[in-house]
């Protein structure tokens, strides 16, 4: 089978194949020591898994406000979303 | 009861998931992966980054498009959920009238959707239709081909003419599933009629209402087969809906790129608002008296 219709490129790869890490590193976390529910500073009590959900979310429309409203590099979008999401995960 | 500590049941779950993995997660892959390149058939492509999704964000029709979706799909909620609502608080609660009634709201959902707009075509001109014609004997002018307000309407009617009965239906259901002993308990407090419709009928009804309001809102902002066979988008753009100018970018122009990165856009915006109700309307109420 090959797989030239879903015409892959290398930064898609690489941005699925860190998603399915981070679901799996959180299912083992899970496993490992399951979440207990807690309210952080967001309005609503919330699991880990709420947490990553509303990081991943987050960081969709960060990257689309940077692309939207600015010339700069994507890069800095792409860091902005990994301490937005840290941040979220710890006091979230 | 002791926790189920037996994980096995979760293989059952495994066919559901190759399903869901076919239907829609390699078919979401692929529209991320056309939406960074230029795609000018196949094995010819280019990779171009975040081009589209600049285009697509500076692109002033589609704003357009996403405020006129965003006032429809508020319109339909506004409208349908109260009337939904108040629908089924008036329906009979037994007897044979119920099974009369409940066939006769839900007759509109039986309808194919591109049948609906044509239905209302016809219903709606202004020259051989019932309701057109109507509306201009009273000497009022109405033409919703010429004029945007009178497609607006003519959409709004018909949109609540079908999805209303889905609401009352979910109310109804919700209505019915609360036990007697809450209305005798009202009844011996003197409870006002509002008052057993505000604290026991409305949180009762809050689990169905949910999904009433996600299912409305979802559907709603990806309509697309009724303004198309009613309207074409038209007159001039005025009801040129998200999905419909999505159509016109992907098929019409065939602009795979573009209209992935679009598509994208869209299924955010459709996530974040979904999210959004669900947390609303699970949290009201919260901390008031149970």
């Amino acid at each position: 089978m090959t797989l030239e219709w879903m015409a892959w490129t290398v930064p898609t790869a690489v941005f699925f194949i860190t998603i399915a890490l981070i679901l799996t590193a959180m299912t083992i976390w899970e496993t490992v020591s399951p979440t207990i529910e807690r309210r952080g500073f967001l309005p609503i009590a919330t699991t880990r898994g709420d947490r990553l959900f509303i990081g991943l979310l987050g960081s969709a429309y960060i990257h689309l406000a940077w692309v939207g409203m600015t010339d700069l590099s994507i890069y800095i979008a792409l860091g902005i979303s990994v301490v937005w999401m840290m941040v979220l995960m710890r006091w979230g | 009861m002791d926790k189920w500590e037996d994980n096995r049941a979760w293989f059952l779950v495994l066919p559901v998931f190759v399903i869901v993995a076919f239907s829609a997660i390699i078919p979401l892959m692929t529209v991320v992966n056309y939406s960074v390149q230029d795609i000018f058939g196949p094995g010819q492509r280019v990779f171009v980054g975040t081009e589209w999704f600049e285009e697509t964000l500076h692109d002033t029709r589609l704003h357009d498009a996403l405020w006129r979706q965003l006032l429809f799909s508020g319109l339909v909620l506004l409208i349908e959920i109260p009337l939904g609502i108040a629908i089924a608080l008036t329906m009979p609660k037994k007897g044979w009238s119920v099974s009369l009634s409940l066939v006769t709201v839900a007759l509109p959902l039986l309808i194919p959707w591109n049948v609906i707009g044509t239905i209302w075509i016809v219903f709606t001109r202004p020259d051989i239709g019932l309701f057109g014609k109507a509306i201009n004997s009273l000497g009022l002018t109405f033409d919703h081909t010429a004029s945007p307000l009178d497609a607006w309407i003519t959409l709004m009617l018909m949109e609540v003419w079908h999805w209303t009965p889905l609401v009352v239906l979910l109310a109804y259901a919700g209505l019915r599933a609360i036990p007697d002993a809450y209305y005798q308990a009202a009844s011996i407090d003197g409870a006002s009629a509002w008052a057993v419709f505000r604290y026991i009928q409305l949180p009762k009804m809050r689990g169905v209402l949910t999904i009433a309001v996600l299912l409305r809102f979802m559907d709603s902002f990806l309509i697309y087969a009724e303004p198309f066979v009613l309207t074409g988008g038209g007159p001039g753009n005025s009801t040129t809906f998200l999905s419909i100018y999505l159509v016109k970018i992907a098929v019409g122009q065939f602009d795979l790129g573009p209209a992935a990165a679009f598509s994208l856009i869209y299924f955010l915006i459709i996530l974040l608002f979904s999210w959004l109700f669900y947390q609303a309307i699970q949290n009201v109420g919260k901390g008031e008296a149970p």
